[in-house]
Formats: C-alpha cells, structure tokens, sequence
C-alpha cells in the first residue's frame, strides 16, 4: 500500500513538475522569446554563483562534521611518512581544485551572454598553453618523486630482527600463524590442510612447524617500536589485509606469498588514551571482495609492550601440541640467538 | 531495401564525386521493421543505442537504490526489497549474496552498457556520418550488427538476473578464484557463466561499432573536412574507437581463459587452493595474470567512457559561449596523449597484490603523467568559456557541470595513482568515489549534454528545459552530497564492497553519515526518471524545431534538414571550407560561420 502510494506520490510531482514546465513556455511566447530568454540567462548565471556560494559551504560543513570521526593519528612509522605525503598532496591538489572551480564559475558568471557584447576571438596561444602544460609536469614530478621514495622504502626487505607473522585468509576469516621459540616459520602446502587438526596445511615432516602457534581468529600480537614482517598467503580466494590505522594493505593471493612490513608506534593502550574511546581496537579488514562474508572477515591487532608480548607468548601452547595431545613434546628453549632474516621462509 | 542503402554506400566510396551525387529518399518503400528494428540509418542505430541505453540506466540506477537503502539502513527491513527481490530479500533484508549480485551488476551495466554502448555507441554512430558529412557507415550492416550483439548481451546478462542462483557476484571486475570456482559463492555458478558470454558478445559488439567508427572516419570525410577541420567530437569518437579496437580482444581473451578454467579443468588463474574441504588440482596458474588481462582493458576503457563525453563538452562549451575552442591543437594532442597513455597504465589498479615493486614505480610515473593532458583540457576548457558570450543553454549547464567533475574526480586520481598513497587508500570508499565522479557522474554529464544539445537533431523537437534545468540543478548537487563524504570515509579506511558495517569499530561511526548518502541517493534516482520522462514526453510532445540550425553551431549536422531522412542530405553532402569553430564576427552581424561557408575575400583559414 504504502509502495503505491509512494509511486503516485512520485507521478505526482511529475505532472505538476511538467505542468509547470509547460506553463513557463507558455510564459515565454507571451513575453517574446527573447526576452524571456534573456531574463532567464541571467537568472541561470546568478544561480551558477549561487551554486558556488553552496558547493564551497558546503565542503567546508563537510570536512567539521566529518574530521571528529576520521581514523587517529597513523599507529606505524610508514603511517606517519604516509599522513605527511597525504598532506602534501592535498595541499597541491586542493589549490588546484580551489583554483579551477573558482574560475569555472566566475567565468561562467562573468561571461554571461548580455546581448550587446561582441564576440571575443580567441583561438590559440603557445605561451598559455606551455605554461599550463609545464606546471602540472613540475607539480607531478614532484609528487612522484615523493611517493616513490615513500614506496620503495616501504617495500624494502625488512630489517634485520623484525618479528615474522604469517597471516592467511580463507572464507571468512584469518588465520594467523607465530614462529614460536625457534624464530622460523616451517612449511605448508596446501595439500595438507583439513579443517579439523591442520587448518594452515603445515608439513609435520618439518621440524620447524613443531613448535609455530596458530591462532585460528587471525589476532595479530605486536610489538610496539619493533619491525614486523607479514608473510600474507590465501587458502581459497583473493583476499587482502587491510591495516587502516597503520596506512598498510596487502592482498592475500592463492598459490603466491605476498609480504609488508612495518613499525608499530603506539600500543592498543596508548592508542585508547590518545582517542579517548576506551573500546578503540585495531582491526584488520579485507579488503578485497571475497564473497558473501567479506563484509565479516574481522581480525584484532593488539599492539604490547615487549614484556607483555612475552607473557601472551608463554601461555600459548604449539599448534602441534595442541592437536597430537599424546605427543606432547618438551618445549623447545626459548633460543633468543640472532636470527638470521636473510633466510627465506619457503611457504610450499 | 537494405540493399538499396547498401548500393548506394558503395557511391559514397568514390570520395570525390559524391559531392555531386544526387540523393534519393527510399523511406516510403520502407517497412516498419527495416526502418525501427532492422534499421541500418546509423541515426536510428544511435537511438537504439541511447533507448537501450537508458533501460540499463534505470535497471543499474535502481540496483544502487537497492544496496544503498542496505548501506544507509542496515537495522530495517524494507517491503520493497521482497517485492523486487523476492526471495532473495525475505522480509524486507536483503541476502548478502543478493547484495554482492547487485553491486556486480550495477558496475557491469553501468560501466559497459550505459556509459560505453549508450554513449559512445549512441554518439559516435550519431554524429561521425553526419559531422564529417556522410551519408552513414561505411559498413551500415556491420552497425546494425554491433547494435544487436549489444541487445542479445544485455539480454543475456538480464536473463542471469533471475536465475536460481542468482547473477555474478565477485564484483565488476570479476576477479578469480573468487568467480572461477562455484564452490565460492553462488553467484560463481551460472550466473558467472552468463556473465562471461554476455561480455564476450559486448566485446563483438563493441569491436564491430569501433571498426566502423575509425574506417568511416579515415574514409568517408566529405571534400574539404581535413582531418585537422574535425569537429572534436569526431577526434574523440576515433580515438575512443581505437582504444576498443586494440583493448577489448585482451577482455575476451581474460574471459575466454576463465571459461576454460571453469570448465575444462584448466589452471590459467588457479593455483594450490582449498574450499569446501578439499584441495583442488590445480597448480600453477596465477589469480595475478587475470587482472593483468582484465585491467588491460579496465584502465583504457575509462577513457573509452572519457573521451566521448570530452568531445562533445568540448563541442558544447565552444558553441553556448559563441567562442572558438581554445587551443584546438592542443585539445587533439592531449587526446592522443591519453590514448597513448591509457595503455601504459593499468597496472595502477595492481600496486597492492604484492608485484614487483620496481613495476609499480614505472606504473606510478606514467599514470601520473595522464595528469598533464588532463590539465591541459581542462585550463582549455576554462579558456573557451572565457570571455565568451554564454548562453545557460541546459546542454551548456551539463557541460559546464562536466568540467567541474572532471576537475574534482581527477585530482583525486593523484592520490590513487601514487603507490605510496594507494597502500591505503585502495579499496576504501576514496576509490568508490574518485571514480564515481570521474567517470561515472562526469560521463553521465557529457552525455545528458550530448542528448540535450543533439536532441533537436535527432526527434526534431525540443526537450523540455525547465525539466531539464531542474535536472540539471538536482543531479549536480546532488552528485557532490553523495560522493563529497565518501572521500573521507575512504581516508579513515573504510573499505568498498561491505554489506554492514555496523560490527566494526573503525568504521561503524559513518553509519549516519551513510544514511545520509542513501537518502540523497534515492532523490538523484527520481530525478533521473524526470529526465527519461522528459526525454519521451519530448519525443512525441516536445516544442517543435522550426529552424535547421536551433543553436547555431558551425558543424556539418545542422545543414541537414530538420529531420534528415536516411543519407542525411536532400541534396548532395556539402563542401567544407573551413574548420568547425569560427564563432567570430561573420561581418553581417551574425557570431558564427558554419564549416560549408566559403572563405570570405582574404579571409584566412584557421
């Protein structure tokens, strides 16, 4: 009922819109053509100044309802060279925007047709033209030089002594997986996985799997002010780890190890005090549509402070572990000896 | 009959003579179905086109009403969505899978039915015949043909609408595994397989128009229409020709690989995946290669939707401010510079799935360079309407709205093309809205331009204007309220394609400002219904044109008679003498001199 009521509603003011619209011609054959039409351009130019006066309130509106709501302050050392780039950008793109709508509609105002004036023959000018063709290149020039040194820093290897995290996606949610004391990641193929006691697929003829923790809903435990590499793999479809606080994503492809690294700054802690949201949580999204549960596929990074890291580590016990109870091997000495990151982690 | 218009195409051919060719009328012999339905006049052709066109307008435009209303009102339930929707949407919610069906579509037939068959296949089989003054295609069969692969395409991917399992649901770009393997969502079934053949005709579709469009250009230009006496319109239409030419085979090659990995057990795209419980066979493929293929096409066809709304602004602001275009060289070079530039960029939509960084940095250089053609066409454009005489034509209106897109969604173009930047921002609602102004809004503009400009052209008659003025005022506002705040929903990270986002801290605090989009949303769909209205009122009520050439412009369509019958000119096709902008004093008091007028004593050619 209420649906037929809405299209009526809508016919309605169809047909009253197009009385109107008819009426105004009627107006216009009465009064002459031209005079009407002369009346109209004027109007229609006072409008375009009007329109103005509303589009640049109104982004100004815009930008104090939405500022209190935008993510914090970047939470990674990449972040933050990022948030400086972001400005940058805005700062040259936002006198652009600001210039040409300007003259847009100023000259759309100023130019109104007013009858008597005589058209104005302007075909062509080379200087003009290599100006504006020079300042866009010199402004570009610039920001490309600035991004791809921001890029090429951040896809650098990672340094030496970052933590190494492997982070996998499958529908719908993430899986995470630690070194544990050994410091290495051992291998998986995809052939061995089951959901039931090997979710990952580790190869349990590798030593170096005995001791890696799993955590099946993908929590990400971070150290704040240590470098971590994310060793990014899929089971079934594209997916991508989304960091927004720390301005980081990455996709997470079948069959291709994808990587990113980064610097934590701030802990969960520290992060809630600074936004004054005591539930404020650092989520993981994906980022890359991966079907009817993308919209869910949620995980929690919880940034810690080294010691705090140590102790959330010692509770965990090791996927093996957890899953050949019979087994259950010694755990393995806590080997804080250097670790080589030179050594690739081969995910097959 | 057919073979009449045939015949007398092969007259045209002899290039030289054909000025003094005599031109009959055959449409009294004509039937209904030769001259409406299997017409080969490519003025009926393009209105077939732009009819077709705006079904797919009004099917996507009310798909996005039925995920926003989700967006902006995640708690409610609404009647509407069961009685379009059935099942689909049990007591008013929409099903997640419905949604991703939805949002799948809305991009397809947007991107590829309305803003590349509607515009460039409207416009371009419009205007090339009768600006370059020729009697139709050279090949009016082929035409005919490219319209009604594009009709069996549409049909096709309507039917997939209402299969059980629902249309293809991976998003626009259709990326596998998520669309190769049906054990990934149900979308992946037929209805992907439907979706493949339909673009696989779109692609036939689209190459038999675009081949058309660059021989007819090179060929059929009637006696003195140098290249360089185009009108830009015309430079446009070719170039977005060639981009299709040269990009779209890559598309069908990308659909092709995935029907075979869909069906014959191939591993073009697969490789060491597990779902549903089981390990797949297939090893070695690549999801990446995909991507490569589709965005080989993706990024040109942009510009396929760019060009043709540039050459007609471009066309549009010259003529409503009675002043030439500014810097007509530079207009043409800048779109070669685009075209050239449109191939060397795709990768840009890539940057995150983990290349090769050193890739990335050579894509970030060359996107940005598309920055400098850009600018210059826009300062150029700012130069035409600069002291000129303007008149607030409601075409003129849209032009000027074009530029003012054009300007907005391609600064936020840099932040995306900048690797560095995108980390961040890709996939978030900044995308969303940066092409959604760019090409969507923007392209939307120039052709609402197109259509009320060249409407007197093709019914004789007028659109409405203040239907069309209210139209305008509505789409313009309201195209800024809607995708202005997705911006900064996209720079606080929220990402594109979610369902709900009411179970995320980071995110759940947009949740008016969504309803707020949803709402403006809904008001932008009706007034684009007010336009379709206007447009069919006007066909059969609108104010009668009782002049050839209503907006007196230069270009060769508006020496045609009012209502051109099929070979465009009564007499023979006339002789050019000048090129397509000379708004200037035509010493008798008038502000313009048509392309057909010879030069005056000493006066000099552009």
């Amino acid at each position: 009922m209420s649906g037929l009521l809405l299209v009526l509603l809508v016919a309605l003011i169809f047909v009253v819109l197009y009385q109107v619209a008819r009426s105004s011609e009627m107006i216009a054959s009465i009064q002459g053509e031209e005079i009407f039409d002369k009346k109209r351009n004027k109007i229609l130019a006072y409008s375009m100044l009007v329109v103005y006066a509303a589009f640049m309130i109104g982004i100004y509106c815009c930008h104090l309802y939405m500022m209190p709501l935008m993510a914090p302050e970047a939470a990674s050392d990449h972040g933050q060279s990022y948030d400086f780039m972001f400005k940058i950008t805005i700062y040259v793109t936002g006198a652009i925007f600001l210039l040409t709508q300007f003259l847009l509609f100023w000259f759309a105002f100023k130019y109104q047709r007013t009858g008597d004036k005589a058209p104005f023959h302007f075909v062509h000018s080379t200087k003009l033209e290599l100006v504006w063709t020079t300042i866009p290149a010199i402004a570009m020039a610039v920001l490309v030089a600035i991004g791809l040194k921001s890029w090429f820093t951040m896809t650098d290897m990672a340094p030496k002594g970052a933590m190494q995290i492997e982070m996998v996606g499958k529908q719908f949610n993430w899986i995470s997986r630690y070194p544990g004391p050994d410091g290495v990641l051992g291998k998986r193929y995809f052939t061995n996985i089951n959901d039931k006691d090997n979710i990952l697929g580790l190869d349990w003829k590798d030593q170096k799997n005995m001791d890696d923790i799993i955590v099946p809903n993908g929590e990400l435990r971070l150290v704040k002010g240590k470098p971590v590499e994310l060793i990014i793999g899929s089971r079934d479809v594209i997916h991508d780890v989304g960091l927004s606080h720390f301005r980081m994503k990455m996709d997470a492809v079948p069959g291709i190890t994808t990587r990113i690294w980064f610097t934590p700054i701030f802990t969960t802690r520290e992060m809630q005090e600074k936004t004054g949201n005591p539930n404020f949580v650092y989520e993981v999204s994906c980022d890359q549509m991966c079907g009817k549960g993308h919209y869910s596929m949620r995980a929690v990074v919880i940034v810690e402070t080294q010691a705090e890291h140590n102790i959330w580590l010692k509770k965990q016990q090791s996927y093996y572990a957890q899953n050949h109870p019979e087994v259950n091997p010694p755990a393995a000495e806590p080997t804080p000896a250097p670790k080589d990151t030179t050594k690739q982690i081969t995910m097959k | 009959m057919s073979n009449e218009a045939t015949i007398h195409q092969h007259d045209v051919h002899t290039h030289d003579d054909h000025a003094h060719h005599e031109h009959a009328h055959h449409e009294h012999k004509q039937h209904f179905l030769t001259k409406y339905v299997f017409s080969q006049d490519h003025k009926i052709i393009s209105r077939q086109f732009l009819i077709t066109g705006i079904f797919w307008a009004i099917v996507g435009g009310l798909m996005s009403v039925f995920f926003r209303l989700q967006l902006g009102f995640p708690e409610e339930t609404f009647k509407v969505l069961s009685t379009f929707l059935g099942d689909w949407a049990p007591n008013g919610k929409m099903d997640p899978e419905m949604y991703y069906g939805l949002i799948t579509i809305h991009g397809t037939v947007l991107v590829f039915f309305v803003l590349t068959a509607g515009l460039s296949g409207t416009f371009s089989n419009f205007l090339i015949p009768l600006q370059i003054g020729a009697r139709d295609m050279a090949s009016p069969f082929l035409n005919m043909l490219s319209y009604w692969f594009f009709a069996i395409a549409g049909l096709i991917m309507f039917v997939s609408l209402f299969i059980s399992t629902g249309p293809a649901s991976g998003g626009w770009t259709t990326y596998p595994p998520l669309s190769a393997l049906k054990e990934a969502s149900l979308g992946s079934g037929t209805g992907m397989d439907l979706w493949l053949v339909s673009m696989a005709l779109f692609v036939v579709s689209s190459l038999l128009g675009g081949l058309n469009y660059i021989v007819t250009i090179l060929n059929m230009r009637t006696k003195g229409m140098s290249m360089t006496r185009m009108p830009l319109t015309v430079w446009a239409f070719l170039f977005t020709a060639v981009l299709g030419v040269l990009s779209f085979p890559v598309l069908l090659s990308a659909a092709v690989l995935l029907l075979f990995d869909r069906h014959m057990g191939t591993s073009f795209y697969l490789s060491e995946i597990y779902i549903a419980g089981r390990a797949l066979p297939n090893v070695g493929g690549s999801p990446i290669l995909y991507q490569h293929l589709f965005w080989f096409l993706g990024h040109p066809e942009v510009y396929i939707i760019m060009l043709p709304a540039m050459g007609m602004a471009s066309e549009i602001l010259s003529t409503h401010s009675r002043k030439p275009i500014f810097g007509y060289m530079a207009m043409v070079l800048s779109l070669i510079g685009i075209t050239v530039l449109a191939f060397l960029v795709w990768a840009h939509h890539m940057f995150v799935t983990g290349m090769s960084p050193f890739l990335g940095g050579i894509f970030v250089l060359l996107t940005l360079l598309i920055a400098i053609p850009s600018a210059v066409k826009v300062f150029n454009w700012l130069t035409t309407i600069f002291r000129g005489n303007i008149r607030f034509t409601v075409p003129m209106l849209f032009a000027l709205g074009f530029v003012s897109l054009f300007i907005s969604g391609g600064l936020t173009g840099l932040f995306l093309g900048n690797s560095a930047l995108d980390i961040h921002l890709h996939d978030t609602y900044f995308v969303i809205a940066h092409f959604h102004i760019v090409m969507g809004i923007s392209a939307f503009f120039g052709m609402f331009a197109g259509v009320y400009h060249w409407f007197p052209k093709m019914y004789g008659r007028f659109m409405n204007n203040t239907l069309g003025y209210i139209h305008f005022f509505i789409t313009f506002v309201g195209a800024y309220v809607i995708f202005w705040p997705m911006h900064y929903e996209g720079i606080a990270g929220m990402p594109r394609r979610y369902y709900d986002y009411s179970s995320w801290e980071s995110f759940k605090q947009f949740a008016d400002l969504n309803q707020m989009i949803s709402i403006a949303a809904i008001i932008v769909f009706f007034a684009q219904l007010l336009f379709v209205f206007n447009y069919f009122v006007s066909v059969w009520k609108g104010k009668k044109v009782t002049t050839k050439n209503p907006w007196n412009a230069n270009s060769l369509e508006w020496t045609t008679p009012i209502l051109p019958g099929h070979g465009n000119w009564d007499g023979p096709i006339p002789e050019v003498h000048r090129w397509a902008y000379d708004y200037k004093d035509n010493g008798e008091g008038g502000d313009f001199i048509p392309q057909n007028v010879p030069l005056r004593d000493g006066e000099e050619s552009h």
